[in-house]
């Protein structure tokens, strides 16, 4: 077996490992969706019979994918440090091996709240988007964002003792760009630009997702260590 | 030929020393018993041996014909048992030993998964979910999966903690084959079992190796 798909089986292992414990105990997954739909829900109450800007409909979706990711993403090693079978999984795995299967699994948890929050958007707050391949397209790169960052400092935060407000505090400033450029994407979509007319945001997001993951792979050696 | 050599090794936790100037060599073939009262150190020696830990002064070399390695660089070569390095309970024991197995690199072979557990005393048990295991199975399911890539160094905390007296036997066995492939370590309070060991290395004020 060469080293590449000897590396990517081993992700593979971590990833399957991850979601079938995950699809058996639903640990991540109610507190993401629970949290999506709660909040949604009192929003749409709040929001009522006003009609809303394409901007503040963007704002609105993106604090909410924002805050339920937060309650859900830094399970991923935070149940492996509560468990006591971190030990067994930094004995058998290489580090960049564990950092590629855990985010991937965090990437198929960000893609299930989005097929969650997105049609709920669409009926409880009336979203109506124009252009609909860039609205994905932020959507597909917003999520990779919010998945990769999340993913290194779950790490980060899973050996600290008061670990679930930490996650969030750490994670909003490097995040910020990301929001900022989502919102700023989601409304052109809605508004129904072109791809052309959002091609510096789409390439903010593309770029922000590569830094972070190289970045991560770069440093998660030291954090997944001693 | 294998070998884990400790020169000068101390371990501090928040400054708090644990132990310093630990020395030892176990050659193949050998098994190095480590003693001492609690808090003396033999759990996070053994943590520092696979890599687990990085000492804070002093180093730990293996060396795998005539390479020398940071145990973090020669992951395959250990096998770990302890009370306190759990395994995946919402998972099967066949599902753990395929999941360990896959991140090892080594094919997932449930006739040897079975072959295992059934020499682990858990043969009809390798479909359940390990959460619905007692302490006892728990820990010969550790023993399993500690083996299945066959290390030729194996580490082993409080090797019968939990185990009923078929449980100790088949760890007593397991022991006896290591000492005769391999290189066995583990850390014991009992001295019955520290007489398994070809040495002895005796944490505290000063550290010390003896031969049994």
């Amino acid at each position: 077996m060469t080293e590449i798909s000897s590396f990517v089986s081993a992700a593979h292992a971590v990833l399957d490992k991850d979601l079938r414990s995950e699809f058996r105990t639903k640990y991540a997954l109610n507190a993401i969706l629970l949290f999506a739909v709660t909040t949604l829900t009192v929003v749409s109450f709040a929001v009522g019979q006003f009609s809303l800007t394409p901007e503040i409909q963007a704002a609105l979706y993106w604090v909410i994918v924002f805050f339920s990711a937060m309650s859900g993403l830094s399970r991923v090693f935070v149940r492996e440090e509560e468990a006591g079978t971190v030990h067994a999984l930094r004995l058998a795995a290489a580090p960049p091996v564990v950092y590629v299967g855990k985010l991937t699994f965090n990437l198929i948890l960000m893609g299930i709240l989005e097929v969650v929050v997105f049609p709920l958007f669409v009926v409880m707050m009336g979203l109506r988007v124009q252009n609909l391949g860039l609205f994905a397209a932020v959507l597909v790169l917003g999520s990779a964002g919010l998945a990769s960052l999340a993913t290194i400092i779950a790490a980060i935060v899973s050996k600290a003792n008061v670990k679930g407000a930490l996650f969030t505090i750490l994670s909003f400033p490097p995040l910020l760009p990301l929001l900022i450029t989502c919102i700023r994407a989601t409304r052109l979509a809605l508004e129904g630009s072109d791809l052309a007319a959002a091609g510096p945001e789409l390439r903010l997001l593309a770029s922000y997702v590569v830094v972070m993951v190289t970045l991560s792979l770069m440093l998660f050696d030291f954090v997944w260590g001693d | 030929m294998i070998s884990v050599e400790l020169r000068g090794v101390g371990k501090s936790f928040n400054r708090r020393p644990i132990f310093a100037d630990v020395n030892a060599v176990v050659r193949e073939g050998c098994a190095l018993a480590i003693t001492g009262a609690n808090g003396s150190g033999k759990s996070t020696l053994l943590r520092l041996i696979c890599g687990l830990l990085v000492p804070s002064r002093g180093v730990v070399e293996i060396t795998v014909d005539g390479h020398k390695h940071y145990p973090t660089d020669v992951r395959n070569c250990f096998g770990l048992v302890a009370p306190d390095v759990s395994l995946y309970g919402e998972l099967t024991a066949l599902e753990n030993m395929g999941f360990f197995a896959r991140v090892r690199g080594l094919p997932a072979r449930n006739d040897e998964f079975a072959a295992l557990l059934a020499r682990l005393g858990l043969a009809d048990r390798g479909h359940d979910e390990v959460r619905t295991y007692s302490s006892g199975m728990c820990h010969r399911l550790k023993y399993a999966c500690a083996l299945l890539h066959h290390p030729p160094i194996l580490l082993l905390d409080e090797p019968s903690t939990n185990l009923d007296e078929e449980g100790i036997a088949i760890v007593y066995q397991v022991i006896a084959e290591q000492k005769q492939r391999g290189i066995l370590v583990f850390a014991t309070n009992d001295p019955r079992e520290a007489e398994l060991g070809d040495q002895v290395l005796r944490l505290g004020q000063p550290a010390q190796v003896g031969q049994m």
